[in-house]
């Protein structure tokens, strides 16, 4: 093992670490939106819209993210849609990881007893003030649980954009050890950083859901 | 809106229900005046709690009318929206009470009985937490006005989901087995708490089991069996001395214990 080489290469792979942290954050933070978009759809009254959401949910999940991020990249282009590689990144896991938050957001609505949706209702609280006073503080804190394992799945995707040249974590490494021909040393250290990032998701995962679920420990 | 005293506070007119082919209600017609207490009791599946429902409108029914102190519940040529609106106005006028407490799990006592107050009538806090507190006094539950429903025994959960209704300073209150899902030692408690409406003239419709606590408490009592009224009478009448055979059917298997 080569010490002395992994105190050097840390720097520049905490860098690219950063930039796997940046490209996470962002795709998570769109793919919220994009899921309770979906959500709403999904939802509706009328039938259209339901069947929209449940195409697109369905081809998400049917294809691989790698898949996805390659068509974008590449066969995006050919119908004028030109990203810069990180914005392709950000996008493309963003409308990924958004319909796999979707479902996690509709199960945890779903599990919140129908009693509590009725008592609302029957005091005349509207459906809208209904899924904001009573049902999503009642599903949040499943709904922090299954966000924050998708979370930790899109972390450890986001390595996959170094296909398209992100220079993100795992592309770094590769770089470093076309330059170093050390690979056990470079990718362990990318590892390393990986659990890192990972536990502090997990740790800010269990920060919310505490807050969340603080009435159940009154 | 008519508020003339001869209005009924509750009126239904033919009201039918079905879920897919079961029938549940087949043309119900129930007439309640200010200040009345009706008990509805029958079997389990003779439609009585879907009646309950159907008023506060948890249920939709398939025909018919049902009328709050003469304003539609039921407006079929409202669409979206437009019936959103009216049908919270029309439920903001009735208290309900479930079987199972349904009390919201994440707010204190107290903030479940002024939710609807600040949210829906816009009380400042200071004036629902007054309005709150007494109504907890009233059920007698005032030191638990910072607990949260987990910490309360079954009785005091529906004396809490009793207050709560009231909030809304409704004009009818709809008693869904309210004491059903109580320990026996408990059921007195909500009895108590449901006696001391009746005695301040609250318009009340209660589904109950309890034959006693019906034949006590109401002015008036239906006996439902497969979607009908079977026969609806003064309690003492119906209890002692009833017109159908169902009925004295099911009087025989529920008030062997009670007498």
């Amino acid at each position: 093992m080569d010490f002395n080489l992994m105190i050097d290469i840390t720097p520049l792979l905490i860098k690219a670490a950063w930039v796997t942290v940046d490209i996470s954050a962002r795709a998570l933070f769109l793919g919220l939106f994009i899921a309770a978009a979906l959500v709403a759809l999904r939802t509706s009254r009328l039938a259209p819209p339901r069947w929209l959401a449940r195409a697109y949910i369905s081809v998400i999940r049917g294809t691989p993210y790698f898949v996805q991020l390659l068509l974008v990249f590449y066969g995006g282009p050919a119908i004028g849609l030109r990203l810069d590689p990180f914005t392709c990144g950000v996008m493309v896991g963003a409308f990924n990881i958004g319909a796999y938050i979707s479902e996690a957001m509709r199960g945890a609505i779903e599990s919140v007893d129908s009693g509590q949706s009725e008592a609302s209702r029957s005091l005349g609280f509207g459906r809208l003030a209904t899924l904001q006073h009573i049902i999503l503080p009642q599903a949040a804190g499943l709904m922090i649980r299954s966000i924050g394992v998708l979370a930790i799945i899109l972390v450890k995707n986001s390595s996959l954009v170094s296909i398209i040249s992100v220079v993100e974590l795992t592309y770094q490494a590769q770089r470093l050890i076309g330059s170093t021909y050390k690979p056990l040393e470079v990718f362990m250290l990318s590892a390393l950083m990986y659990i890192v990032i990972i536990y502090a998701v997990m740790g800010m995962i269990e920060f919310l859901y505490r807050r969340a679920t603080r009435y159940t420990y009154r | 809106m008519t508020t003339s005293t001869d209005t009924p506070m509750v009126e239904l007119k033919g009201v039918k229900k079905h879920f897919g082919d079961l029938e549940v209600l087949k043309g119900i017609d129930l007439r309640v005046d200010r200040g009345r207490i009706i008990s509805i009791i029958g079997p389990s599946g003779s439609g009585k709690s879907t009646l309950l429902r159907s008023i506060n409108h948890l249920e939709v029914i398939d025909g018919g009318n049902i009328l709050l102190d003469g304003m539609p519940v039921n407006r079929p040529d409202l669409k979206g929206l437009a019936f959103e609106r009216h049908i919270n106005h029309i439920r903001q006028n009735m208290g309900m009470v479930f079987q199972h407490f349904n009390l919201f799990p994440h707010m204190s006592t107290l903030d479940n009985v002024t939710l609807a107050p600040r949210r829906l009538k816009g009380m400042q806090s200071t004036d629902a937490r007054e309005l709150g507190m007494e109504l907890l006094e009233r059920v007698g539950l005032a030191d638990k006005a910072k607990a949260y429903p987990s910490s309360l025994s079954g009785g005091q959960k529906q004396r809490v989901a009793i207050a709560r209704a009231l909030a809304m300073q409704p004009k009818v209150m709809l008693f869904d087995e309210a004491t059903s899902a109580l320990d026996p030692e408990l059921v007195e408690e909500v009895n108590r708490v449901m006696k001391g409406l009746a005695e301040e003239h609250m318009t009340m419709l209660i589904v109950t089991h309890e034959m006693a606590f019906a034949r006590d408490v109401s002015d008036w009592t239906m006996f439902m069996d497969e979607g009908v009224v079977v026969e609806a009478n003064t309690p003492d009448r119906l209890f002692s001395d009833p017109d159908h055979e169902r009925t004295c059917h099911f009087l025989r298997k529920h008030l062997g214990s009670q007498g």
